[in-house]
């Protein structure tokens, strides 16, 4: 209550300062994930505050890329905040179509953002998008299967670590996989892990001509790698599964081990949906022996204010809200600090409350361990770590994201799905222009 | 017959119909086709020049083309198959006396209510997942490996789950054709001691051949578009990429709308080809 | 007469109609059991039927969520809206088709089916374009035009088809008889084809609610309907089978319940002139 008092406190400020006082409504759309969900239950707070209502428009992941992208191409104007990724921010500010966010308050603390975050939502040195959660990729494992198996799994695995500890925890009979990754199409899913794999095997998705190399032997032994763990230890129909069917079979206990997303850390180990919340350990994203890379990306779901809304201001007065250390600090009065929306602010890390909790020291590793400017070994003309800042690249990636796919449900072999894939790839880029 | 003021009114009535139609059809169809021969990509800033038919020669020659009307025509033809067969079979049976025959009915119509979004997620999720659906529960109490619905038998799946959307609306139509029916003839037959198959073939098909080729217009017509219950499942995976996918993955997530829209043209052009002759057939049942 | 059938062969059908009844509604009656279980009841294995706890938890989560009234009330304005819209255009049309023809007649009926061919994600960008223009995006008069146009040459035939089977010599006793124009839609033709339009009414509803590209793709917040419910459920983070079967319960239990109040009249009138 008294955090809540001192919220009304600091948007009042900012209300006052901000031009008219009339009822305004602005038009927020967002994804279905759980921390969203639980700021659309937070705002009535801000409402109250501030006077200013909201309309949400939540929607699933796919759709809603499909509909914030659609509308900001066309200048539709049908949003006042739109949820958007570490993908989209650059690329749509370098065509002038974001709102600068320069424009947020000093008590904001800007420096307080994380340097990889604010560097990923910025485009020229200026931020375009304010981070609600960041997130790297690391190994989620179950630290009873591992301990039955008589293995320990290092704070920093080789692929091989990770080979040799699936093949010991895959036990079929009790429908125990050895590892769950994602299989499923799509460029922020399957592709997503694939790309990561790829980095860390050297392999990278252009030259500096932009030219395609998927035909290169790094690809190939990435993607070998990738498929032979699947086939081996992997769930069964895992060219299906993507980030949320991994999750559910991770809760379930049917995973020894699961490489995804360091916001999953909070699923996994909340006792309300996991059936093994108490026995998960976590570890860095794996590395190639021999070579210092590791697999682990980066990403951030920012809110961003495109340059058509009509409210700007207080649309602003919004993402000071939702993006602040005060909110931050609600949801954990709220709903305590594991479920606070992670890696965003240096501050959160600092606090000892939030650092106790056990997973969010190797989040916080993760996400500085990832450069989305030097994502490969080889030098290359993109930004981005598992995916390519460039408007091509949903296109490519969910096409050979579909390749890949098809690999992993044995319809092809990798050598078949890469060499499709460069295919498509080259198609797309030359239609492009490249 | 019909008088001179008669003839006028009746075009009178028949103008906004038209109008409206014509321009739905001509406004998006003309700007589609100015698309088609620009490079537009809104990602780069929209438009930037004309490439006259690049656009066109780069659609068929990508190698997703062909794959795509093949998937579009088996996906059409398995849905028709199997919703006319049964629907044929099932409306028989309903028109059979029995107890219970209006809430039998509605049961039967009832898929025919849900929206394609519901179902498709119904179906991926509940039914068909490998691990939690309730087919794979089925397979695996009688000690099988579950069949991995979504990718290795992908085509199946997405027919099934478009069929049973479409099978009442086939067993409707069919069934208020079988209704009309003289049974006196039928009666007849039966007791010339025509067997049933005869029976069937003699009399109950040719009576039906017209409600036949109307229900596969209709649903052609509905089932070329289908969209969302590809875009739920399998999006586009395990080729199962239609034309119609095909072009919401140029235009939607390339953000190449110029060889989207010449994807577009060219399936308003197969469509109507596919249409044609159909409506040919049609188009003599009507005069009967 | 009726045919005699033999109680053996009566209950012979009786037992297979359910069974293949039962098997058809399966999922839609396995959906709605599942929105009243919990998540992890939902995916039990082996799976729970009817013997569970019952909850309404899930409806309350959604209902907390979104607010679904508005989005069903934006479902019916625009099912509705355009079916009388349609209606309205339809009529006249089919009647001038069916009682004044032309030798182009069947040449129109045959070119407005076509119009349905254009697939729509082809036509996304100009329509979406147009919109903007006419400030029509989200809004419920926007789409429900759409949808009336998207429609419109399924009704106009089905009308035309139950039209045409109204015998030509009624209209002429009317005629002699002094009526007009007028008179002769409203009190001759109109009481003659009620099945048949309603029937149109009922399979136009139902097209409209259901119809998930347009309905998506041109709504924001203010006007859009239950598809755009259904897509904030579709596949959120952990467990969701019990909560995506309350939400879709919701989204189609008001045409099912149509529906099925109107099966008789469904059943009586899809019939495309499929009957002679």
């Amino acid at each position: 209550m008294r955090l809540g008092k001192s919220l009304v406190a600091s948007t009042a400020l900012a209300l006052v300062a901000a031009s008219g006082a009339y009822a305004q409504t602005l038009t927020i759309a967002t994804v279905n994930n759980g921390d969203m969900i639980r700021m659309q239950s937070l705002s009535g707070e801000f409402t109250e505050a501030t006077g200013i209502n909201l309309e949400w428009v939540i929607l699933e992941e796919n759709i809603l890329r499909q509909r914030v992208t659609q509308d900001i191409a066309t200048s539709g104007g049908q949003f006042d905040i739109m949820t958007i990724g570490m993908y989209e921010t650059p690329i749509w500010a370098e065509r002038g179509w974001l709102v600068s966010l320069d424009g947020l308050p000093a008590d904001y603390d800007k420096d307080d953002i994380l340097p990889a975050m604010r560097a990923g939502l910025s485009y020229d040195g200026t931020m375009f998008a304010a981070p609600f959660y960041g997130e790297s990729s690391m190994v989620m494992y179950r630290t009873d299967l591992m301990e039955a198996a008589g293995m320990e799994m290092p704070e920093e695995p080789t692929w091989d670590d990770i080979a040799a500890a699936a093949a010991a925890m895959t036990d079929r009979d009790n429908n125990i996989n050895g590892i769950c990754i994602r299989g499923r199409a799509g460029w922020g899913e399957n592709m997503a892990f694939i790309t990561t794999v790829a980095n860390s095997f050297g392999a990278r998705w252009f030259n500096e001509n932009w030219e395609a190399q998927l035909d290169s032997p790094e690809w190939l032994e990435a993607v070998t790698f990738y498929n032979d763990l699947l086939q081996n230890y992997g769930p069964p129909g895992a060219a299906n599964n993507g980030f949320n069917e991994n999750l559910t079979l991770f809760q379930q206990g049917r995973c020894g081990m699961w490489i995804d997303a360091t916001v999953a850390a909070s699923f996994v180990t909340n006792p309300n949906d996991s059936t093994v919340a108490d026995s998960v350990g976590f570890a860095l994203a794996p590395n190639k022996d021999g070579l210092d890379k590791r697999a682990n990306w980066l990403w951030a779901w920012a809110l961003a204010i495109p340059a058509g809304s009509q409210q700007q201001d207080a649309a602003m007065q919004f993402i000071n809200w939702a993006t602040s250390k005060e909110y931050l600090e609600l949801v954990a009065e709220r709903e305590g600090w594991a479920n606070v929306p992670p890696g965003t602010r240096t501050s959160l890390y600092e606090n000892p409350e939030y650092a106790s909790i056990p997973f969010a020291d190797m989040t916080l590793r993760s996400i500085n361990a990832a450069d989305p400017n030097n994502p490969t070994i080889d030098p290359v003309p993109y930004v981005g770590i598992q995916f390519v800042a460039i408007p091509e690249w949903a296109g490519i990636g969910t096409q050979a994201g579909q390749e890949f796919s098809a690999m992993v449900a044995g319809q092809q072999t990798p050598e078949q799905a890469l060499a499709r894939a460069q295919a498509l790839v080259t198609d797309e880029m030359e239609a492009a222009g490249y | 017959m019909s008088t001179k003021a008669s003839r006028s009114a009746a075009r009178l009535m028949l103008a906004p119909a038209v109008i409206l139609l014509l321009g739905w059809m001509l406004v998006p169809l003309t700007l589609t086709l100015i698309f088609s021969f620009q490079r537009y990509l809104p990602l780069r800033g929209g438009f930037q020049g004309w490439v006259g038919f690049e656009n066109y020669v780069r659609f068929v020659t990508s190698s997703a083309f062909w794959p795509s009307v093949q998937a579009t025509v088996i996906i059409v033809g398995g849905v028709l198959l199997i919703t006319v067969t049964l629907g044929i079979l099932l409306a028989i049976l309903l028109d059979q006396p029995m107890w219970g025959q209006g809430m039998v009915r509605i049961l039967v119509i009832a898929p025919f209510f849900v929206m394609p979004t519901v179902s498709g997620l119904v179906w991926k999720n509940m039914f068909m997942d490998p691990n939690n659906g309730l087919l794979s529960h089925l397979w695996r109490s009688f000690g099988a490996d579950p069949i991995i619905w979504l990718s290795d038998a992908s085509m199946l799946s997405i027919i099934l789950i478009v069929s049973w959307q479409w099978l009442p609306f086939a067993t409707l139509i069919l069934l208020t054709a079988i209704q009309s029916l003289d049974s006196e003839q039928l009666e007849a037959a039966e007791m010339d001691g025509a067997p049933v198959l005869s029976r069937f073939w003699h009399i109950i098909l040719p009576h039906l051949s017209r409600a036949i080729t109307i229900v596969i217009l209709i649903q052609t017509i509905f089932l070329l578009a289908i969209f969302a219950e590809i875009f739920v499942t399998t999006q586009g995976s395990f080729g199962t990429r239609t034309l119609t996918y095909l072009i919401f993955q140029r235009v939607l997530e390339s953000q190449n709308v110029g060889l989207g829209s010449a994807g577009g043209i060219y399936a308003v052009i197969l469509a109507n080809i596919f249409a044609l002759f159909l409506m040919r057939i049609v188009g003599k049942n009507l005069d009967r | 007469m009726a045919r005699s059938v033999t109680i053996q062969r009566k209950s012979l059908n009786t037992l297979i109609a359910w069974i293949i009844g039962l098997l058809l509604f399966f999922p839609i009656l396995w959906t709605i059991l599942t929105s009243f279980k919990t998540e992890a009841q939902a995916i039990a294995d082996p799976p729970v039927w009817f013997f569970f706890d019952w909850t309404l938890e899930n409806y309350r989560v959604v209902q907390e969520r979104s607010n679904y009234s508005r989005f069903l009330w934006n479902s019916i304005i625009i099912a509705g809206g355009s079916t009388i819209l349609g209606m309205i255009i339809a009529i006249p049309a089919a009647w001038s088709m069916a009682f004044v023809p032309s030798n182009r007649t069947k040449d129109i009926l045959l070119w407005m089916l076509s119009t349905k061919m254009l697939p729509a994600v082809g036509v996304l960008y100009p329509i979406y374009l147009i919109f903007i223009q006419l400030g029509l995006l989200d809004t419920r008069i926007g789409l429900t035009i759409v949808l009336m146009l998207i429609n419109l040459p399924i009704m106009v035939w089905m009308l035309y088809t139950y039209f045409k089977e109204i015998p030509g010599e009624i209209l002429e006793a009317a005629r002699m008889d002094g009526a007009g124009l007028k008179e002769e839609i409203l009190y001759v033709l109109t009481p003659m084809a009620i099945p048949g339009i309603a029937s149109t009414v009922l399979l136009n509803i139902i097209l409209a609610w259901n119809e998930a590209f347009w309905t998506l793709n041109l709504t924001a917040a203010r006007a859009a309907p239950l598809t755009a419910f259904i897509a904030s459920y579709s596949s959120p983070e952990g467990l969701f089978y019990a909560k995506l079967s309350a939400a879709s319960t919701m989204a189609i239990a008001p045409i099912l319940i149509l529906g099925w109040f109107s099966q008789k009249q469904l059943v009586r009138g899809l019939t495309f002139g499929a009957v002679k």
